[in-house]
């Protein structure tokens, strides 16, 4: 056997893929949109609300499309709840804007419109971030903040898990860790 | 090379032999410096000349004797102290006396067990060097000469691939697949990777080449981890039923054998780490081991029969099929 000077590369044998997998629709479709802005109540009780439409095929999702209204302390709320239960990195709010909230100021404060557009966009980041995390999926109060009419603040923290229809049976799979980097 | 001792009135040097005829090899100093060092193998003859030159003619060299050492050590970087030394031979070059003259002494050590590779780390350095040493009373005259050993292996008899199915519970599976689990340090690390279920959105996916380097025992054992390489080998989001190839030359890195506990001083270690990266930077990543050695390139016409010998020395099994080492080519490029 003489010492070949070249080493074989060629491919290892691989399974051909499914046209239907190929060309079928992804299993991590996901998205989450914050928009339509209200701002509601009179004087000193307003607050903006958002809406907050998901859709989705990934089966730990009870429903594949829900739509939602949501406020700022709302999402404070999620993120005080996965920092408490959850092992990942929480990515940041935008702004609380306590200096908007001061009197005496020359515009709208925490209802100008520009000031309202900003957060909107912290916020579909912010949320979108936070939902297509495994460990994040797992949480209760995420699937209460996306797909509940309302968050009940008295609920019990919990684990959600997925629909056993969708594991692939015959595996024995090593978790692989996951490592959250912090949000760059 | 160091060179101690002040106000030196002779300038000695230490020659090999065979330095026409022994290859060298580059070699890493600790600063990063990359230098040519002779190269032997396990159980070569190490044979040369020590060699004075009076500075001034006319001036003799009082001394309390002359000698030659080979010597085999480990250096931790923690503790410069204590060199810990695994071989140690000497051999008298001349008695208390005088040199009158320029000369030089013949020195050979037979045969030398060199049972592991020169290593410069990030905290250990094992090293081989001669060191002629010219006693007096006041201060010695030192002269030493680094040389670099490497140790060989021939193809494992056992060489079976790594395969394996991990993930995160119905978020992630993969199946993945390295053709061999001990590659030589010119070897393709071909494998591939195949999707089973992919339910978060995958930006790109490397593998890396991690050095693992361990010194110390018990309660003080440190880790001094190196990527060595990062290789993207997917850009773009996979599905399920996709199969990604993986084709990676070695010879592209810096990589030395992998070293078991070396002495019990030290280990080096090797890591493939499989890395896939979301569209939001989280990371998911398995790691393997493989053992990486050295194989012994094909014997040149000029090698000296005894490094033929030392290059069929191996470490662990016999080798498939013939020899390994083939005898000189003939001109038609055959093995004779």
């Amino acid at each position: 056997m003489s010492d070949t000077a070249v080493a074989d590369t060629r491919r290892l044998n691989s399974k051909p893929q499914d046209l239907t997998d190929a060309y079928g629709p992804p299993s991590n479709f996901l998205e989450i949109d914050i928009f339509n802005p209200q701002t509601v109540g009179v004087g000193r009780a307003r607050f903006t609300t958002y809406e907050v439409r998901m859709r989705t095929n990934l089966p730990i999702f009870k429903l594949k499309e829900s739509c939602v209204r949501r406020r700022y302390s709302d999402f404070e709320w999620l993120k005080n709840e996965l920092e408490r239960d959850s092992k990942i990195v929480v990515p940041p709010l935008p702004g609380k804007a306590l200096k908007r909230q001061l009197p005496f100021r020359g515009d709208e404060g925490i209802f100008e419109e520009s000031f309202i557009e900003e957060r909107r966009q912290g916020l579909e980041q912010f949320i979108n971030k936070i939902a297509g995390h495994p460990l994040a999926q797992n949480e209760r109060c995420l699937h209460m903040f996306l797909q509940e009419e309302a968050i009940d603040r008295n609920y019990v923290p919990g684990k959600v898990h997925a629909l056993a229809s969708h594991c692939v049976s015959g595996c024995a799979a090593a978790k692989l860790p996951v490592v959250s980097l912090p949000s760059t | 090379m160091s060179f101690f001792g002040f106000g030196q009135s002779v300038d000695v040097d230490i020659l090999l032999n065979d330095a026409d005829s022994r290859r060298r090899a580059e070699h890493k100093t600790e600063d990063g410096k990359k230098d040519k060092y002779f190269l032997f193998y396990d159980g070569e003859t190490v044979s040369g000349k020590v060699s004075l030159a009076l500075k001034n003619p006319n001036k003799r060299l009082e001394h309390q004797g002359i000698k030659v050492e080979f010597i085999g050590q480990i250096e931790l970087y923690y503790d410069r102290g204590n060199h810990h030394e695994f071989v140690s031979l000497v051999k008298d070059l001349a008695r208390p006396g005088e040199v009158t003259q320029s000369q030089a002494f013949d020195f050979e050590f037979t045969h030398v067990e060199k049972p592991y590779e020169s290593y410069t780390g990030q905290n250990v350095k094992l090293r081989y060097f001669l060191r002629a040493t010219i006693s007096r009373r006041l201060n010695d005259v030192v002269k030493e000469m680094d040389i670099v050993v490497h140790t060989l292996s021939t193809y494992p008899e056992l060489n079976s691939s790594i395969k394996m199915e991990v993930g995160i519970e119905d978020c992630l599976h993969i199946e993945f697949e390295y053709n061999k689990s001990k590659y030589h340090l010119k070897d393709v690390i071909v494998g591939k990777i195949y999707f089973l279920l992919v339910r978060i959105k995958i930006k790109h996916m490397e593998i890396d080449i991690i050095k693992r380097e361990t010194t110390g025992t018990g309660p003080n054992v440190y880790h001094e981890n190196d990527t060595i390489a990062k290789y993207e080998i997917m850009d773009g989001a996979p599905v399920r039923g996709e199969s990604i190839p993986i084709r990676l030359f070695l010879a592209g890195y810096e990589l030395t054998p992998t070293m078991r506990d070396i002495n019990k001083k030290f280990s080096v270690r090797y890591y493939l780490n499989l890395v896939l990266i979301d569209d939001e930077e989280r990371r998911y990543f398995k790691q393997q081991e493989v053992v990486l050695w050295r194989k012994g390139d094909i014997v040149r016409k000029s090698m000296s029969h005894q490094a033929a010998i030392a290059s069929q020395r191996f470490e662990g099994t016999t080798p498939l099929g013939e020899a390994r080492t083939p005898g000189p080519l003939s001109d038609s490029g055959n093995r004779q």
